[in-house]
């Protein structure tokens, strides 16, 4: 019994990373249609900035408190600078483009950010610091959930209703849904769409860079290439739960982060892989509007 | 031409991505010593690099532009350009492929088996580009997996070979088989979904063959890979090592001109034509009469045929094959292969695959920014020459006969 | 006599909204029929519901090409509707850009040629016969709406009202019995549009059925053997112009709008 609430636990901490990250594919590409390819790396780029930034505090001796606060602060700002910068220079003038043109080109910055930090940085795993330092009201359930696990959980959940909340209820997340709903009307209603457009990119590469920052503290390393697989594993649980839906976003990562966490553990870890990839296919194959998504017929 | 206003914004792009530069390309932690190392002196490239590139560009599109004014106008006609017009006249492209095909031929005579190695190489990413240019450039499906053919190619050969004792030309045509039934069998079901969509599967797939045969070992020898692959043969004649190079040369080089010659005709046909109307509108298409399914599924099968056959050609090459020579980095480069050389354009493609394939050989300090500067052409041509180095030009059909 | 194309009671729903609602529509052979109605009416998504391109919620698509047995329409393939003999032309523009004039229209032949990658390959005498043909074929159909000379051009460089002629061109290249086309004569001006109507009454009198949408009211009045209103998805009257142009219904969904 343990152990399934210990897998239990880890799947949900998998499900929050993986929302963290989803939500960001979902919102791209409910604005503006577009798989947006680079957002895995600004995921990782999250995490190398938070490793830099919290190394380089930790050296000149700052206090624990001064070097998460500090090192979160950098991780969310330059990953949503790069997210911005991204939009601006790869995606922007191929608005009108045929639609495989910004594809590629996101294809391309997926591709340059990788090797982008393999050469500034190194190709080795690096050893990540553990911020989340270990609760002492947990002591008894240690062998079940971590604290890292809890803060994870804790902090993801308090992002989300953020998120929910900056979505329902401000002007900017009234003029995202417009401009998501139809650009052309948001821009006749008087909507900056463009504006609309970055702050969704900052929005959502903010959100990796937390992900991002939890996980690698969580996992204790990193290196340039986690955003490539953490990126398609949640754009597939942005596809499982209907890409374009923020909701299903989320469902869609905590039932692949659960699914996954089950089957490594009672099945077999070495497929870890291979399953998300098949899950991924047959989604799409089945069912391509995902379980929240509507199928919509193109107008003519 | 550039005013002072662009100079201005060009120090604000300068400054921003030195700011978003900072902490990756200036500082240089070393986690396990707790030590730091402050590069300043990258900060002062990635100001002049973006200064530079963002006047080069900005001189670029507003010339552009012009040009485009011009032409609406009606002050300057639509010219084709000198590269497309190159290789669409006859007069110019008869002498131009003359002389590859006689450089080509001369190539193992003046130079190394090192150098014929290279080229070899070279050549296979010619036609590994040709075959996904069926499939990318010509019907527009994004296929981001085709590496997965080519290693179902490789590993027939290299699996048939090491159980059954298989040659390289029994097995040449059943690694095309084989490519094509897995681009069926994929196909099938995906080709249904829209065009982003396609590309995702296809790479979830290509991700999945390349991890089956990682942890498959009983099957597929795992990550070591099967060796001792036998080398292509001449009649059962005994070749040694540098003649059996020079012959998997002129082969590869057989196999160069065949694809050529099939993608050609392919193109300038009933096929190729419903192919390329698919690629500008797919509603339009169907409502022409054209059967999406079974028009997609031959261009993806045939590009599937073609990869199959090269990775028959990989693994006879290199005597060797693992996981690792087909990763997605492999699927990336052949795509910037076709989009570099030009999405349709088989002058473009040989091109693509000769300067992506053999700079990188040759500039060897250049050989570790290799993929860094791919992802950046992919982004590059995308925004600033989108129909490539080489563009199409559609053939007309006189009307004299 | 027996209807060519036979709409019956077809409606379609999207989500919660009732584009077309039990909407019934006859086309005799040789007759000239339009259909109108205001902005919205649904006229569009009539033309995708029987071309196949959308699936509609209800009803029945019978065509009765001459001389063959009565074919039901209903859930096929737009390509296989295309080759049971109906024909279209689309609202806003979609010719094929890159290629040129000449292969918009060879890429209409498509659906009545046959040769395979085999022949694409080896070039045997069938294929280039067919290729031949093909070309001949498409050269024909492009005198025929003149724009012949022209043929060479890539299609996105031909003036607007060209286009939509071209548009026309290609869709009878497929050999249809029943030519379905969507404004003809938008963005036209007064002379193309009489050009236009000459080319539509041509087309007629070789034998085809066609169904228009337009909104250019001289041009509906002056070539139409027979006429369907719509409004709100629901037929509000049929008849002849003259009959048309004195309905109180008519002129009520159209206020504001000159007739
Ligand atoms: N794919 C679709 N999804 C949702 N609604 C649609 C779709 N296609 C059409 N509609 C709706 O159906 C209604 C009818 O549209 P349609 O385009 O058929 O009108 P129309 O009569 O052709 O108008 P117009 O004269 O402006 O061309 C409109 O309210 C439109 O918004
Ligand atoms: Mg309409």
């Amino acid at each position: 019994m343990d152990y399934f609430i210990e897998l239990f636990f880890s799947g949900l901490t998998r499900g929050s990373i993986y929302a963290l990250i989803a939500l960001g594919y979902t919102m791209v590409y409910g604005i503006i249609g577009l798989i947006n390819f680079a957002h895995g790396e600004i995921y990782m780029i999250g995490a190398f900035t938070a490793l830099i930034v919290s190394t380089v505090l930790t050296i000149y001796g700052f206090p624990l408190l001064a070097v998460i606060v500090l090192t979160a602060l950098a991780a969310v700002i330059w990953a949503a600078s790069y997210g911005y910068t991204i939009e601006r220079l790869a995606y922007r003038p191929l608005r009108s483009a045929p639609r495989l043109s910004p594809l590629i080109s996101a294809i391309g910055m997926s591709i340059f950010l990788q090797n982008y930090v393999l050469l500034a940085q190194t190709s080795d795993f690096q050893p990540f610091p553990a911020l989340i330092p270990e609760f002492d009201f947990m002591e008894p359930y240690a062998h079940i959930v971590g604290s890292s696990d809890l803060a994870i959980l804790v902090v993801s959940a308090i992002v989300m209703i953020l998120l929910t909340f900056m979505i329902k209820f401000t002007r900017t997340g009234k003029a995202m849904r417009a401009t998501a709903q139809d650009r052309k009307m948001a821009m006749l209603v008087g909507i900056n769409v463009d504006n609309v457009i970055s702050i969704t990119f900052i929005t959502g590469s903010a959100l990796a860079a937390i992900g991002g920052l939890l996980i690698a503290s969580h996992i204790g390393q990193i290196n340039f290439y986690i955003g490539f697989i953490a990126g398609i594993k949640a754009f597939t649980a942005a596809v499982l739960g209907g890409i374009g839906s923020i909701p299903g976003a989320v469902l869609g990562s905590f039932i692949l982060g659960l699914t996954e966490a089950f089957a490594t553990g009672y099945v077999s870890s070495d497929y870890e892989d291979v399953f998300a990839f098949s899950l991924l296919v047959l989604i799409l194959i089945f069912k391509p509007a995902g379980l929240l998504g509507k199928a919509t017929v193109e107008k003519v | 031409m550039l005013s002072f206003k662009d100079f201005r914004n060009g120090l604000m792009v300068t400054l921003w991505f030195v700011f978003l530069t900072f902490p990756l390309l200036v500082i240089k932690i070393n986690p396990i010593e707790k030590s730091v190392v402050w590069r300043w002196h990258n900060m002062l490239y990635v100001a002049c690099g973006t200064f530079v590139f963002y006047v080069l560009s900005r001189l670029y599109l507003a010339r552009k532009k012009e040009q485009q004014q011009k032409i609406k106008t009606g002050i300057v006609e639509d010219k084709v350009a000198w590269s497309a017009k190159l290789f669409s006249e006859p007069k110019f492209y008869i002498p131009i492929a003359v002389a590859g095909c006689l450089f080509a031929l001369a190539f193992p005579t003046l130079f190394s088996t090192y150098q014929v190695n290279i080229m070899i190489t070279a050549l296979m990413y010619v036609v590994l580009g040709l075959g996904l240019n069926i499939v990318v450039g010509v019907a527009g499906l994004l296929d981001l997996g085709y590496v997965a053919f080519y290693a179902v190619g490789a590993y027939a050969y290299a699996l048939l070979n090491m159980h059954f004792g298989l040659g390289f030309w029994t097995v040449l045509p059943i690694g095309g088989l084989l490519g094509a039934l897995f681009g069926i069998l994929l196909g099938f079901p995906v080709l249904r979904l829209r065009g982003d969509y396609l590309a995702i599967v296809t790479l979830g797939f290509g991700e999945i063959i390349r991890l089956i045969l990682e942890n498959w070992g009983e099957f597929s020898q795992g990550p070591s890979g099967i060796s001792n692959i036998a080398r292509p043969g001449l009649f059962g004649i005994d070749l040694s090592l540098e003649m059996s190079i020079n012959f998997m040369y002129y082969l590869t080089i057989l196999m160069v001109i065949f694809t050529i010659f099939v993608v050609n005709r392919l193109q300038d046909s009933r096929i190729g034509r419903a192919w390329f109307a698919l690629r500008e509108d797919e509603i339009a298409c169907q409502a022409m009469g054209i059967d999406k399914m079974k028009t997609k599924l031959t261009a993806f099968a045939l590009g599937a045929t073609w990869a199959g056959m090269a990775g028959v050609m990989f693994a006879a090459k290199t005597t060797f094959v693992n996981p690792a020579s087909f990763t997605f980095l492999e699927s990336a480069i052949i795509l910037c292969i076709v989009v570099l050389g030009g999405m349709g354009s088989i002058p473009g493609v040989i091109v693509g695959a000769l300067v992506l394939i053999l700079l990188p050989e040759y500039l060897r300090a250049f050989s570790d920014y290799r993929m860094l500067v791919f992802g950046a052409i992919l982004v590059i041509m995308m925004i600033f020459r989108p129909q490539g180095i080489i563009s199409t030009v559609r053939r007309t059909y006189s009307l004299k006969d | 006599m027996e209807p060519i194309l036979d709409v019956k009671n077809l409606t379609m729903d999207f989500g919660g909204i009732r584009a077309l609602d039990h909407l019934s529509l006859q086309i005799k052979p040789g007759e000239i029929v339009a259909l109108i109605g205001p902005n919205g009416a649904g006229k569009t998504t009539f033309f995708n519901c029987i071309t196949g391109i959308y699936k509609p919620t209800k009803g029945d698509l019978l065509l009765n090409p001459p001389g063959k047995k009565t074919k039901k329409l209903n859930g096929l393939k737009p390509n296989k509707v295309t080759e049971q003999g109906l024909a279209r032309t689309f609202q806003n523009i979609r010719l094929f850009p890159n290629m040129t004039v000449l292969e918009n229209v060879m890429i209409g032949r498509h659906c009545r040629t046959k040769s395979k990658i085999f022949g694409a390959i080896f070039r045997d005498p069938r294929t280039k016969k067919e290729e031949k043909e093909i070309v001949e074929q498409s050269l024909e159909i492009l005198k025929k709406i003149n724009l012949d000379k022209m043929a060479d051009e890539y299609a996105k460089n031909l003036p607007y009202g060209a286009q939509r002629r071209l548009e026309i061109a290609r869709a009878l290249a497929t050999e249809p019995i029943v030519l379905l086309l969507d404004e003809p004569a938008a963005g036209m001006n007064p002379q193309e549009t009489q050009e236009l109507d000459e080319l539509i009454t041509k087309i007629r009198d070789e034998g085809l059925a066609i169904l228009l949408i337009e909104h250019d009211m001289k041009l509906v009045m002056n070539i139409s053997d027979h006429i369907f209103v719509v409004d709100y998805g629901k037929k509000i009257a049929e008849g002849s112009p003259e009959e048309i142009g004195k309905n109180p219904d008519v002129i009520k969904a159209y206020l504001g709008e000159d007739i």
